[in-house]
């Protein structure tokens, strides 16, 4: 970023001439307008930009990454600013590219079942528009209401589903991108299928260093006609832990297997009135989907094994309705969490699913040895952990202690042989932690790859790699969407 | 691996190339051939986690045993494992079988790759476990990648437990649009097919389903009052998508190309495919891929002009003395910038160069 302007005159000037870019009101430059996109759900991270572009086609998008690139101007691209780990966290010297306005479903093909459509559109409306056709759009993180497609390419997000059915990259087909050198480029289609290199797989999950996605190109699935949903309540997160592994063993493929602590239950309680068997210390919930013959007789088996592993109690979901109220105690559960403190640090990492108990132990005993509380809710199919780590911000040391235990959860991930980041993505929030997950060598491959797409540092600087000297950044606090009750987190 | 990772270092221009199945993909001039063979072994394997981890000269096949001892298989089928296909090769040639209709292709199954890149380190990308989301996805990268941008050494994925019982029907269409009207009426609706593959040839839809063996007879019911047809025997079905992973159903010695497709322009291909005497034509995953057999190399060029004036993209597998790439291929300027981050001294050959 050597050669960035950074004298106040001379980044006007450059301002001056992007605005001839854009049609009159589509760069927003005053403070009061740029407020609103200084941080994303990192929320304790501020940075004020010189201007936001709201380009409503790609052809503006590819106007201004050529402007950016001609002129060394840094910018980061921004969906819904729901990023958790700081991802479109604005640059000071730079601007952002907001997306929101190419929100365009191009196309819909129900027979070939697939879906061409901007970055701007919103997760959830995808499966909106397949609906009809008994189609959707599988994966669903849980701010899916909210969050774009854009983003959650940028992100490779996740969900409650990844286990059957893949991140988001399992279902992207086909990017139209403006690559930060100011290439257009179209990787894959409308095919499954394809020839050569996957570029397609490589974009996904590049957390907005490679460049801007225009149009993606998204697989559809059938709706599975048919669900069982059962909700059991352990005494212990050791028992619950014991039927994961037994249900994984028995050879099911449930389409979810989440689990709750009981600092999650009890947030889930007060929070949207959920309703949990009592005395337990874990719930779990498995879903089996499928058609309904398949379904009917698999869910003697998964009643047959969570019998077997004496909950206190099992309830099965009867109809929709009890299906749709254990998915709302489970996904408002972090939200939930948030509002019984001031702050909270939440963080994503893996672990192998056999190792879970143990992982689950230690964060148990580190919180109580840092005198901080920590809930877990998390996808126990992949071994996703979710802590989230109570604290009070306005306590001298309580940032300090949250910070180093979750620093301890993370590279515990990386010793048990998982991973630092689940779906959050590393963004500003983990880059420091990324040498712990690969080698120096490793971390120099990855980042002449970003050099190649983006040889003048422009696309998202600052962001995945470590930057020496730059402070540790943690996230604290609900995002203000979810504070309104909007979104909620898993 | 260290012996690997000298003979990177110690050959000026080097492809690395695993069993031979598909001759095409590896067939360059003027580079050494750097065989796997030796890097051979499962590293990892923990049924439990649902996954595992192999040095990239293992035989396909012998991980396919150790993963059905526990109940479990890779979902997509790999293809030429019966004929000694090595993983490594199987994620660089980019391949599904017919299982790739319901879970996905190998794409998403392959969780993390260990490779020597071009300036001869050893490095790992990705991850061990079924979810990672740090540092950029070059596993996949690599899948179809033709031994282009580095030598793997060692190969993570993630599998799934096996149904218990699978079924398989025969349904005949008559001609291309009858294949497609089926193809894409069977993919949409709630039977969640195993696989949808199909043979021009013959003329016929062949889907497979899998579950518990109750519940896939209730629905081979209903698809059978649906489109008239039958039900395999175990054994044919068994010949049949044994055919479809291995090619048994291709020339011996003739040439074989993969084309991509989309359901709907299954007519399509099966009309530029009308005036090459001979050609079988093997359609796969739903109508999404189709293989063409073609007596002889000679033959793939004239496939090859009409796939690329049907604005389709084609692969040569089989056929040495045919083009690689024989309907051409996009060439993004930002190809050679990313080769050059992998492999800057050129040491692996380009994808052009074959
Ligand atoms: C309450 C809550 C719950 C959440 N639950 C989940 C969950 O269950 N699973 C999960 O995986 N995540 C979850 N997240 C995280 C977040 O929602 C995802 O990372 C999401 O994909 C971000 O989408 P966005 O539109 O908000 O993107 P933004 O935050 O605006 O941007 C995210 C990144 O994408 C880049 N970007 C945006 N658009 C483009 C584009 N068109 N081309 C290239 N780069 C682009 C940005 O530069 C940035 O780096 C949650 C977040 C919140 C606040």
């Amino acid at each position: 970023m050597g050669q960035l302007m950074k004298n106040p005159s001379e980044s006007s000037a450059v301002i001056a001439r992007l605005a001839a870019l854009l049609p009159a009101g589509r760069l927003l430059v005053e403070p009061v307008q740029l407020a609103a996109y200084e941080s994303d759900g990192l929320t304790a991270f501020h940075a004020r930009p010189l201007a936001v572009a709201v380009p409503e086609t790609g052809e503006e998008v590819i106007a201004l990454v050529r402007f950016c690139h001609a002129e060394k101007l840094p910018f980061v691209a921004r969906g819904s600013g729901t990023s958790l780990s700081g991802g479109s966290l604005p640059i000071k010297e730079g601007i952002v590219i907001t997306l929101n306005r190419l929100n365009r479903i191009l196309r819909l093909d129900p027979v070939q079942r697939f879906a061409v459509v901007e970055p701007g559109v919103i997760n959830a409306l995808v499966s909106v528009a397949a609906a009809p056709h008994g189609l959707h759009y599988a994966p669903d993180p849980s701010s899916q209401s909210i969050c774009t497609i854009g983003g959650n390419v940028a992100f490779n997000s996740g969900g409650a589903h990844c286990l059957k059915h893949g991140m988001t990259s399992n279902h992207v087909l086909g990017i139209k991108a403006v690559l930060a050198t100011g290439e257009v480029v179209e990787w894959g289609g409308a095919s499954r299928e394809q020839v050569g290199p996957d570029w397609c797989g490589l974009f996904v999950g590049n957390e907005g260093l490679f460049g801007i996605a225009i149009e993606v190109t998204l697989q559809l699935l059938p709706k599975s006609e048919c669900f069982h949903t059962v909700l059991a309540g352990y005494r212990t997160l050791e028992q619950a832990g014991d039927a994961v592994s037994a249900i994984v063993a028995s050879g099911l493929l449930p389409g979810a297997i989440e689990i709750m602590d009981a600092l999650a239950l009890e947030a889930a309680v007060a929070a949207v009135h959920a309703e949990y068997p009592p005395g337990c210390e874990a719930v779990l919930i498995v879903e089996l989907e499928g058609p309904r013959e398949t379904v009917a007789i698999e869910r003697v088996r998964l009643d047959e094994i969570i019998a077997a592993s004496r909950p206190v109690e099992a309830r099965p979901a009867r109809d929709a309705a009890e299906r749709m109220a254990i998915w709302k105690g489970r996904k408002s559960a972090f939200s939930a969490v948030g509002r019984l403190s001031p702050d909270f640090i939440v963080q994503d990492g893996v672990v192998p699913r056999r190792r879970l108990g143990e992982a689950l132990r230690r964060i148990d005993e580190w919180s109580r040895e840092a005198g901080l509380r920590c809930a877990n809710v998390f996808h126990a199919g992949d071994g996703n952990l979710h802590p989230l780590i109570l604290y009070d911000g306005r306590a001298p040391d309580g940032l300090a202690r949250a910070e180093a235990l979750a620093g301890r959860i993370l590279k515990m991930c990386v010793e048990m042989g998982g991973s630092i980041t689940g779906e959050h993505g590393v963004g500003v929030e983990k880059r420091d932690y990324l040498p712990d997950m690969f080698s120096a060598d490793e971390i120099d491959c990855m980042k002449r790859l970003a050099a190649a797409f983006d040889p003048a540092g422009i696309a998202n600087p600052g962001k995945m790699f470590p930057v020496a000297g730059a402070p540790a950044l943690v996230q604290h606090g609900l995002h203000p969407l979810e504070k309104a009750g909007v979104i909620s987190r898993e | 691996m260290a012996e690997l990772v000298d003979a990177v270092r110690s050959t000026p221009r080097l492809i690395a190339v695993g069993a031979g199945t598909k001759p095409r993909l590896s067939a360059v001039p003027g580079v050494m051939r750097l065989s796997t063979a030796g890097l051979r072994g499962i590293i990892e394997y923990e049924p439990d986690e649902f996954t595992f981890t192999a040095l990239a000269g293992t035989p396909v096949r012998d991980i396919a045993a150790a993963l059905a001892a526990q109940g479990q298989y890779l979902p997509f089928d790999p293809v030429l494992a019966g004929a000694g296909a090595t993983l490594g090769g199987t994620v660089a040639a980019g391949l599904n079988g017919p299982g790739r209709f319901r879970f996905g292709g190998l794409r998403d199954f392959i969780l993390g790759v260990r490779f020597v890149d071009g300036t001869g380190r050893l490095l790992r990308m990705g991850g061990k476990v079924v979810k990672n989301a740090a540092g950029f996805d070059l596993p996949k990268f690599f899948v179809g990648s033709l031994g282009r941008f580095g030598v793997m050494a060692e190969v993570t994925f993630k599998v799934f437990p096996r149904r218990a019982a699978a079924l398989t029907l025969r349904l005949p269409a008559g001609d291309a649009a009858g294949l497609a009207t089926i193809l894409t009426g069977a993919a949409g609706t709630r039977w969640e097919l195993d696989a949808l593959d199909a043979s021009l040839d013959e003329g016929a839809v062949f889907a497979r389903l899998a579950g518990p063996a109750p519940a896939i007879e209730t629905l081979a019911g209903e698809i059978l009052a649906r489109w008239p047809g039958e039900k395999l025997s175990a054994a044919a079905a068994e010949k049949w998508w044994t055919d479809a992973t291995e090619f048994g159903w291709a020339h011996p010695d003739g040439a074989l190309v993969k084309v991509v497709l989309t359901p709907a322009r299954v007519p399509d291909l099966a009309a530029l495919v009308r005036p090459l005497p001979g050609a079988r034509v093997w359609i796969g995953n739903g109508g999404n891929v189709a293989y063409v057999s073609l007596a002889s190399a000679a033959e793939v060029p004239g496939l090859g002009e009409h796939v690329r004036q049907a604005g389709l993209a084609a692969l040569t597998l089989r056929g040495v003395a045919a083009p690689l790439w024989p309907a051409g291929r996009a060439r993004p300027a930002i190809a050679p910038a990313v080769k050059a981050a992998l492999d800057p001294q050129n040491r692996f050959p380009s994808l052009d160069e074959s």
